[in-house]
């Protein structure tokens, strides 16, 4: 009986490992985190209010999650467009494309931020052929989606890619055999089983382009009550010394961050429940 | 016969449907991805390869380079150390709050960059809990390199525990218990069994930790203070450059930070391979 016993924890470490994670996660995440809880404890209730309801930032607001909502709904659909042709489909340089959906992750915010405001420009290469139409990207809103675009595109991909991957063959037979059309057979058999995923990307980059800044700056053009994020109105209250201010938007910001996250673990847990 | 056909029409799409949504997926794919990437070395190249290189050897641009392998040499190995750590203690042990454990290790990616930068700013800055103790003692935390270097931790920190957590949880531990039986060390067993087979994922986390490291604009941006030539790093060096119109320069430096990403993305893709097959060498 005894045995069994020490050979449930044979594995030496725990304390020392378990300490340090601990440790370094309250230093490095933790204590810092809270800072902008206590530091905001400071204000009263009334001038907190006020600076998160001020008209400034209730249109940053508006830009930042009304964009953020639109740049996830493009890429919930061309993402899973992407996922799709990439799991089922073989065609010439399927690998280089496949590795390059990542490319938002790996390249720096800033360089994609200059990138796309040069060729959305009036006289770039995307630009030139817009601007005759009317379509005004850079300096305008719709510059904040494209820029929001980008940064999330791989989060859809990545997690219905793998998800489309794994679907039984059997239960596409079995549609087809009880008389579905390849139609049917998408939109009442499969889209439903990639729901959880198709949601969890939907809502990791929903998450990605509300609290991104680099990219979005330089294309954005940055008017107040028009192009202005929230992000940077934290910068600008800051540069104006209004740490106040600052903390309290950040506060906003942090609280968002985490109900979505919380969205997002409920809805991974739900994928995985189906998955299994 | 024909049933046949129908069944096997049935369970792909028509050619055309095929081919249709092939060229939609990547006409989207270059538009977003492929022009952007073309755009920044075509700009980088724009006025010839003699402003390209002059560029980079500007003094403040190799100030900038510096400071920026200086920020990636400190957090990057930090994070990888902590990264194994939690790994271990997380994947090869059960206690009760673990997924919350690993959700709170998760964090710093759903912060707001700009967020990750100000919380140093309300702890060291001049206004901060100990703002007015390190004025009085000299030492510059916010607006220096030390806050630089810290931001950069804060946002990188999940990379490397969240590749590993679930490939040790996959491994199990009865390669580690046999070894234990056999009379190896707890190092031992770390350095000779779990190691080799942890290794792909040791470098998947560290490249994609240092691609982030080197390219982070937001955290940085708040606590850098941008004083040239000192607390610039490459990306605040192309924000400047390019505010300053200066658009050959800003994209012969962005060109750098594009290449990073095009080694990261090429080094991940064959990392990704190795693990997949399963492959210890």
């Amino acid at each position: 009986m005894k045995l069994f016993k020490v050979q449930k924890n044979v594995l030496p470490g725990f304390g020392p490992t378990m300490a340090y994670t601990l440790l370094y996660l309250s230093f490095i995440v933790l204590i810092p985190l809270s800072a902008l809880v206590f530091k905001s404890a400071g204000m009263t209730w009334h001038d907190f209010l006020d600076t998160i309801t001020a008209p400034r930032v209730v249109a940053s607001y508006r830009v930042t999650f009304g964009m953020a909502l639109l740049a996830a709904l493009v890429n919930a659909l061309f993402g899973t467009l992407v996922a799709w042709v990439l799991a089922r489909y073989d065609f010439f340089g399927k690998k280089i494309v496949d590795a390059l959906v990542d490319l938002p992750f790996a390249l720096p915010t800033a360089v994609a931020g200059i990138t796309l405001a040069t060729i959305y420009s009036g006289n770039g290469w995307i630009g030139r052929y817009l601007e005759p139409h009317g379509i005004k990207v850079a300096n305008t809103p719709l510059g904040i989606l494209v820029a929001m675009t980008f940064i999330g595109l791989p989060f859809v991909v990545r997690t219905v890619q793998p998800v489309v991957e794994e679907l039984d063959s059997a239960i596409e037979e079995a549609a087809a055999c009880l008389g579905a059309n390849r139609w049917q057979t998408f939109r009442m058999v499969i889209l439903p089983l990639l729901l959880p995923s198709l949601l969890t990307g939907f809502a990791l980059s929903f998450a990605r382009a509300v609290g991104e800044y680099g990219s979005i700056i330089f294309i954005a053009g940055n008017m107040p009550m028009v192009s202005e994020i929230t992000p940077l109105l934290i910068i600008t209250k800051l540069e104006q010394y209004d740490y106040r201010g600052a903390t309290a938007l950040a506060l906003v910001m942090l609280l968002v961050s985490f109900s979505l996250l919380f969205v997002i673990n409920q809805l991974q847990r739900w994928s995985r429940r189906f998955a299994g | 016969m024909a049933d046949h056909t129908i069944t096997r029409g049935a369970l792909t799409e028509p050619r055309w449907v095929r081919w249709l949504l092939i060229t939609v997926a990547l006409a989207f794919l270059a538009l977003f991805l492929i022009v952007p990437l073309a755009a920044v070395f075509s700009q980088a190249l724009d006025k010839g390869l003699s402003v390209y290189f002059a560029a980079l050897h500007e003094s403040d641009t190799l100030a900038s380079i510096r400071l920026t392998l200086l920020t990636a040499l400190v957090a990057v190995p930090l994070n990888l150390v902590f990264g194994v750590m939690a790994a271990w203690a997380i994947a090869k042990f059960n206690f009760p709050g673990k997924s919350f454990l690993v959700t709170l290790i998760d964090l710093p990616f759903s912060v707001s960059p700009v967020v990750s930068g100000l919380i140093y700013v309300l702890i060291f800055g001049l206004q901060g809990w100990v703002g007015p103790w390190l004025s009085d003692h000299n030492i510059k935390i916010v607006f220096a390199v030390p806050g630089i270097i810290l931001a950069t931790i804060f946002v990188t920190f999940p990379f490397v525990a969240r590749e590993l957590i679930p490939l040790m949880e996959a491994q199990g531990k009865e390669e580690e218990e046999a070894a234990l039986v056999l009379g190896a060390t707890g190092l031992q067993t770390f350095f000779r069994v779990t190691f080799p087979n942890i290794r792909w994922g040791i470098l998947y986390g560290v490249i994609l930790c240092n691609a982030r490291a080197m390219g982070e604009f937001g955290a940085v941006s708040v606590v850098s203070g941008h004083i040239r030539g000192s607390t610039n790093t490459i990306p605040l060096q192309v924000e400047i450059l390019y505010n300053e119109y200066n658009y050959a320069a800003a994209f012969a430096v962005a060109s750098l930070l594009a290449l990073l990403a095009v080694v990261t993305l090429v080094v991940k893709s064959v990392v990704e391979w190795k693990i997949k097959t399963g492959s210890k060498f």
